[in-house]
Formats: structure tokens, sequence, C-alpha cells
């Protein structure tokens, strides 16, 4: 019989976060940020079809980076588990700090207890209808959450976006100027960000129950 | 509640009824007892007509329980998702459960495939939920809907009728449900015009729920003592808009004060 080798759990725990960590670094970043009238969320994606942000239930938003695959059966677990949260309770009752605990659970346990972990960082964000309560839940590939108020950056570059958008974001932006924010600070210094380049998303309180809005390439060049 | 995962091949994929179902919650669930209380609430008369810029749909306000009024505003039309709407006739428990699933699976597809369903397919989608209801419906639960919307990809207004056993029928001009459909229809039939405006639309559709309160004691019409009003919407290509209260309200006076004068001038 053989002996397995031996492996240090830490060493074993390091290896997993530099795979995951390497996984996530060779996608594009993600900002999202309150801004006047809710979050808006823009991400660089030269994709028009695969969409990074998306609508989870009245309030709330989605963003992931990484491994599309994995964020995006994310995401889908994330609408069933709201709707059925609202079908059996109220639709009152759906909100984010439940659902940010739930896919840390389920993260953490993926990273700990299998082979591999997922490659992904997301965002749950919710809005409510008093500007400054927005709510934006960062999540890591092993379960780690920090919540935010006014901004979050996610993805491989995220220190030095995150530097960027700290000098220049204030609270109570108007939805273009904090787009232009985020377009600046997701391109740097040396590289500029076409409006094909970017998907945005907004939560916004002027859009009635489900405030969720995609803003096309169109829109963003109206703003 | 924890997040829902399934193993592959037992994926509900866009189909929340399914995903109810997965969850342990039967969306249907047909009476276990032989025999039902004599009297389960009924909501009444809805209708809908398509004029040129889309359809315009409206229910009265009561609910009945046997002989007696159970509700006097209730609300069976509902809108689906911005572009199509529901309303409702039947037994009201299930009914209005039914719409809220139907608002639902509408909404759950639309954000787990990324993009909405067909008209076609929603009303697909009703008529699938009305045969789950079959079971209930042979107790006594019967639920009957009528389900119009604006088809974008036709860019017309489009009407459906059902049966309890979830047959779908497309009406060209207009659809009436309930115990006042017979009158209310007549009236429809008599004074339909294609290419009628919005406000054609809406009068013809007052004065068809006013004759069928007239003449069906478990239609409500207007209750000027109360101020509740039928529910009328608009469904074109701007969505879904319900027309403002005071609106419907000043309507039925004009058709009331109209039938008045009539009989007034038949007693002189």
């Amino acid at each position: 019989m053989t002996t397995p080798f031996y492996v240090a759990p830490e060493q074993m725990m390091k290896d997993r976060a530099d795979y995951a960590r390497k996984g996530i670094a060779r996608g594009r970043s993600l900002v999202a940020m309150a801004y006047e009238h809710g979050v808006l969320i823009c991400a660089e994606n030269p994709s028009s079809t695969l969409h990074k942000v998306s609508e989870i239930y009245d309030r709330i938003a989605f963003a992931g980076v990484g491994k599309y695959n994995e964020f995006d059966q994310l995401r889908i677990a994330g609408v069933r588990h709201a709707d059925l949260k609202g079908f059996t309770y109220s639709r009152e009752d759906v909100e984010a700090r439940s659902l940010a605990n739930n896919y840390a659970q389920m993260l953490g346990q993926t990273f700990t207890h299998e082979m591999k972990p997922l490659e992904v960082e997301i965002l749950v964000a919710e809005i409510t209808d008093t500007p400054g309560e927005e709510q934006l839940f960062h999540i890591l590939y092993d379960g780690t959450v920090n919540d935010q108020r006014d901004f979050v950056v996610l993805g491989g570059d995220s220190e030095a976006i995150t530097r960027r958008v700290r000098d220049t974001y204030q609270p109570g932006l108007s939805a273009s100027a904090a787009l232009e924010v985020a377009r600046a600070a997701l391109a740097g210094e040396e590289r500029s960000l076409q409006d094909g380049d970017l998907e945005v998303a907004m939560l916004s309180r002027m859009r009635g129950r489900r405030t969720f809005h995609r803003v096309d390439d169109d829109e963003i060049s109206d703003l | 509640m924890t997040l829902p995962f399934f193993p592959r091949g037992t994926d509900p994929g866009p189909d929340f009824a399914t995903l109810v179902r997965r969850h342990g919650t039967e969306p249907f669930p047909a009476p276990q007892t032989p025999h039902l209380p004599e009297h389960i609430t009924h909501g009444t008369t809805c209708v809908a007509v398509r004029y040129a810029d889309g359809v315009v749909m409206a229910g009265d306000r009561r609910a009945t329980s046997g002989n007696l009024i159970a509700h006097r505003s209730i609300e069976k039309v509902f809108s689906a998702d911005r572009h199509s709407a529901v309303a409702i006739a039947g037994a009201a428990g299930p009914a209005v459960e039914m719409v809220r699933l139907f608002q639902l699976q509408l909404e759950h597809y639309e954000k787990v495939e990324g993009a909405a369903l067909s008209l076609e397919g929603k009303a697909n989608q009703l008529g699938q939920m009305l045969r789950s209801n079959l079971p209930a419906a042979m107790s006594g639960l019967a639920v009957v809907p009528i389900f119009a919307g604006f088809d974008l990809a036709r860019n017309t207004g489009r009407l459906f009728e059902y049966d309890i056993t979830g047959g779908r029928y497309e009406e060209s001009d207009y659809a009436a449900t309930g115990s006042g459909s017979l009158h209310a229809e007549t009236v429809i039939k008599v004074g339909y015009r294609r290419e009628m405006t919005a406000e054609e639309a809406v009068r013809l559709l007052v004065e068809s729920l006013f004759q069928a309160a007239d003449a069906d004691s478990a239609t409500g019409g207007a209750d000027t003592l109360r101020g509740i009003y039928p529910i009328i919407a608009t469904i074109s290509e701007a969505g879904f808009e319900r027309i403002d209260d005071e609106v419907v309200g000043a309507q039925f006076v004009e058709v009331a004060e109209q039938f008045a004068a009539n009989h007034r001038e038949v007693n002189q």
C-alpha cells in the first residue's frame, strides 16, 4: 500500500487560492458604484451577448468576473433563490444580505472541500428607496464577503483600479459622471475604452418595481 | 432557504412552476376532499377588445360567494409583464394564485434566459398552467382567464381565450369571460369596429360592463357610493397602462345618464 504524499493544509489552501486568483486575473475587471439614483455597474466586456451583469430581483443585481460558466451558474441559482423566496413569502422579504450569505457559504464549501475552487469573484448589489443606503456585497472565490456602501472593484487588477476610482469618486454622482469615473478607472492611463468595450447596467430608483436596467451602446453615448 | 442547485439532468431550466415543484410545493393542488364547501368565492366578468394600437382589457370588481357579495373591490385584471395582461374569472383563490405564478413564470424566464418569451410563448404557458389545474377544475375550482398583449415581433395587439382544459383560442377582435360575459360580449359584438381609438374602445368596454352588471347579479358595475370602478387598462407598444379611476368613473356616469334618459323617454 502506498502512503499518499503529505501536503500541509497551509500549502493546499495557498495552491488553491493561487489557482483561483490566476483564473480570475485572466478576465477583465468590473466597477460598481453608488450614484445619484442607485447603483451603476460597469464592466469591461467586448461581448454584447454574454453578460457579466444581470438582474436577480426587483432591487438586486448580480455581477461576476472570472470564468463565465461558473459565475453564470451562480447567477441562475441566485435568480431561483430570489424568485422562490418571493413566491413563498413576499417580494419585500427578498434581500441581498441573505443571498450574499448563501453565495459565501457555497463558495467557501467548494473552496475547502472540492478539488477545484471556483474561479470567480461576484457582486450582489441592492438599492433601497433612500439614497445612501446602497449595499454592495463583494464575495471572493473562497467565500470571503466584504460589504461596501460607495464603490467596489472586482477582478484581477482590482488594486490599481480601486486606487484610481478612489481618487475621482464622490457620492451622489450623476449617471454619466459615474460612468466616466468607471471608464477611466478601468482603462488606466495607457488605454482608452470605447462604448462598445463596456457593459453597463444600473439599479435605478427612477424605474418602478423592477429597478434593473441594461444600458445599451446607444444609451451609453446619450449619457 | 439555501441556494437551489440541481444535479445534471434534473435542472428545471427557466421553468418556474417546475422549480416550485422541485422545491416541494405543488402549485396546482387538486382538493383531496370529494366535496368542496357549497359556496366558493368566484370572480366574474372580464372583457377585452383590440383597438388600433393594441388591446384594452377590463374587469369588474365583484367577487360573489353563492348569492352573497364576498368582495367589492377585488382585482381581476393584472399586468402579466410589461407588454401583456391577464384577466381572470372563476374560483377566486386559485385564479389569483395562478396569476401570481404566471407573472413570476414570465419574469423568471426572462431573467434566467436573458430574453423575454414571445407573446405566443406566454399564451402557451398560461394554457399549460390551466391544464395543470384541470384536476382542481374538475372538483369545482375552475379558472377561466383571458390573455392579451402587444406582440412586439408582429407589431399588433393579440387576444387569447381559454377553457378549463387549457384549450387556447386566439380571437381576432374581442374576448369575454365570466358569468356576465354573455351580456358583455353582445354589447361589444354590436358596437365593435376595427381600428377604434383607445377612447372608443374604453367606452365600448364601459358600456359592456354596465349592461352585464344590469343583467347579471354577480357582476359589479360602478359602485359610486364607495368610488369603486372596474379596472380598465390598455396594452400597446408603450406597455401596460391602467386608466385612472376618475376617467373610468366619468365614463360610467355618462353611460348611466344616457341609459336613464332613454328610460325617461320611454316612460313619458
